[in-house]
């Protein structure tokens, strides 16, 4: 039973990381109806920039963190420009910023591999004092805790930014009508570049605790979660910020749990999109998804 | 206030709006009417700067605006309320109405509020109800609202009786009234010509993207031959 409890807990903390990335790639999806599959890319470079900022300027975590967080977001900015903005006066705008975002990932991939190498690396040994916890049989560390105390506190605040805040409004403006929104005098193509730096510094920053959590980055360390992330967004329903929070989380969960039930970790990609397969036949706009359906 | 000479819409090579010019006093209600996509919408539309110009001069307050991007007409002191069903459904009616004064300081907005929460007692009773969720006449209350929260000096209307009963649209043109006896300046695209040329004191008739009559309200409605052939009332 409390290995159980143990995996749930486990499925709980990578599923945060999950939801902080899905988070990024549902913001620009619900305000430009494009899914940016760059969104990975960033994830990656923000890990490894953070890394490196640790390893080589000898800054403390938390200062390379925010630094990369921040690059994480500059990069989206450079993402949307070369990538979306010079497609979005065409009629096919959708499909070609699809593509032209897979040419970024690449390059950015292609980045990634020629300046940080193809080895995985791993933060230095005592870069922070790590300490463990145990409750009756149940184990964590205090990073970990740190890493799920980051990635809610980033989703909370996202939360309330989109709900409070003017720009925060505007952003939801344009997501339902770009057109509507220009007439009330919301400069859109401002607003989407603020989506983009938000979105990819949040991705940089699930990069970031992503290396911290598993202590291992490389340059294709996107890959397996660029499926998950499109996973939990579909999960959650397209466009849905706390669907994306939900998801990720249920994704986490039923990873972990297929590999504490089964025993085959193998299983575990297969069972968490079978998971994905049913909820698309049982409830087509996600779990929090408006009942619309989207076609994506 | 408003003059425009020569204007030209074109969606690629669809031209919708030709050689359009019109004039808009300072405190009047002008209106352009006609049939169903005879580009008035378009004309509106180019005027906010949400539709492709290809040619011609818009002059606001003695600016010429027509390279200004669509928020800085909207700082310059244009705004428009779309047709009703434009209004953001997913968002509740109070930041429909907060946006509105996107461009304008945050006390100011507040204020604003409160005005037009006296207009449409109705927008106080439903503030944080999703837009989507209000009727068709309320639709048009709030995205008439929320044109105004920009103060503009100019206000463009686009059909505020699409779609409504008699009972509302009878409603919303008395407001309209009200609104330019406040000094407010309007310039209202309608298919519904008799109640347009009721209130306005001077309209366009708009067919096939060109101006085919022009002149003040009162003669428009007295000469029968005009009734007949673009107004559709006799």
């Amino acid at each position: 039973m409390s290995v159980f409890i143990q995996q749930l807990i486990n499925g709980f903390f990578i599923g945060s990381v999950y939801g902080l990335f899905a988070i990024g790639y549902t913001l620009v999806f619900g305000v430009l109806d494009i899914l940016n599959l760059a969104h990975a890319a960033i994830f990656t470079l923000g890990g490894l920039s953070a890394l490196w900022l640790t390893r080589t300027t000898g800054l403390p975590v938390w200062a390379s963190f925010c630094l990369a967080t921040l690059f994480s977001g500059l990069l989206g900015l450079v993402l949307y420009r070369v990538a979306f903005a010079p497609l979005r006066r065409r009629a096919d705008s959708n499909l070609s910023g699809l593509i032209s975002s897979i040419a970024m990932a690449i390059i950015f991939e292609a980045g990634a591999f020629e300046i940080f190498g193809a080895r995985t690396v791993r933060f230095p040994q005592g870069m922070f004092a790590v300490r463990v916890y145990h409750f009756d049989s149940l184990t964590f560390t205090s990073l970990q805790l740190e890493i799920v105390a980051i990635a809610l506190g980033l989703m909370v605040v996202l939360s309330l930014c989109l709900k409070h805040s003017r720009t925060g409004k505007a952003m939801r403006a344009v997501a339902e009508s770009e057109t509507t929104a220009r007439l009330l005098g919301i400069p859109v193509e401002r607003i989407i570049s603020e989506t983009f730096f938000v979105s990819s510094a949040l991705g940089g920053a699930a990069g970031i605790l992503f290396g911290l959590y598993f202590n291992a980055l490389g340059p294709d360390m996107g890959r397996s979660i660029e499926l998950k992330g499109l996973a939990v967004i579909i999960l959650g329903g397209m466009g849905s910020i706390p669907g994306a929070i939900l998801g990720g989380i249920a994704f986490g969960m039923s990873e972990v749990l297929t590999v504490a039930l089964t025993g085959m970790s193998s299983l575990r990609d297969a069972v968490a999109f079978s998971v994905l397969l049913l909820i698309l036949i049982l409830k087509p706009s996600g779990l929090l998804g408006r009942g619309r359906i989207r076609q994506a | 206030m408003l003059r425009v000479r020569d204007l030209q819409v074109a969606y690629g090579p669809v031209i919708a709006v030709k050689n359009v010019s019109l004039d808009v006093a300072s405190g009047a209600i002008v209106s352009l009417i006609g049939p169903n996509g005879a580009g008035k919408s378009s004309i509106l539309n180019a005027l906010s700067g949400v539709a492709p110009l290809k040619s011609g001069s818009i002059v606001f307050n003695g600016r010429d605006i027509s390279r200004m991007s669509a928020h800085q007409r909207v700082s310059a002191g244009i705004a428009q309320a779309p047709e009703g069903r434009r209004v953001l459904a997913g968002m509740s009616v109070r930041e429909n109405l907060e946006l509105g004064g996107y461009r304008r300081p945050a006390k100011e907005v507040r204020e604003n509020i409160g005005k037009m929460e006296e207009y449409f007692p109705v927008l106080r009773q439903k503030s944080k109800m999703a837009a989507g969720s209000l009727s068709g006449g309320e639709q048009q209350m709030l995205a008439i609202a929320r044109g105004l929260m920009a103060r503009p000096g100019l206000l463009l209307l686009d059909e505020p009786s699409l779609g409504l009963a008699p009972l509302v649209v009878r409603f919303i043109f008395e407001f309209l009234e009200r609104l330019r006896d406040e000094g407010q300046t309007i310039l209202l695209v309608e298919q519904n010509a008799r109640e347009a040329m009721e209130i306005s004191s001077y309209a366009y008739v708009i067919e096939s993207g060109r101006i085919v009559v022009e002149g003040a309200s009162r003669e428009l409605r007295r000469d029968a031959a005009i009734e007949r052939a673009y107004l559709g009332l006799a």
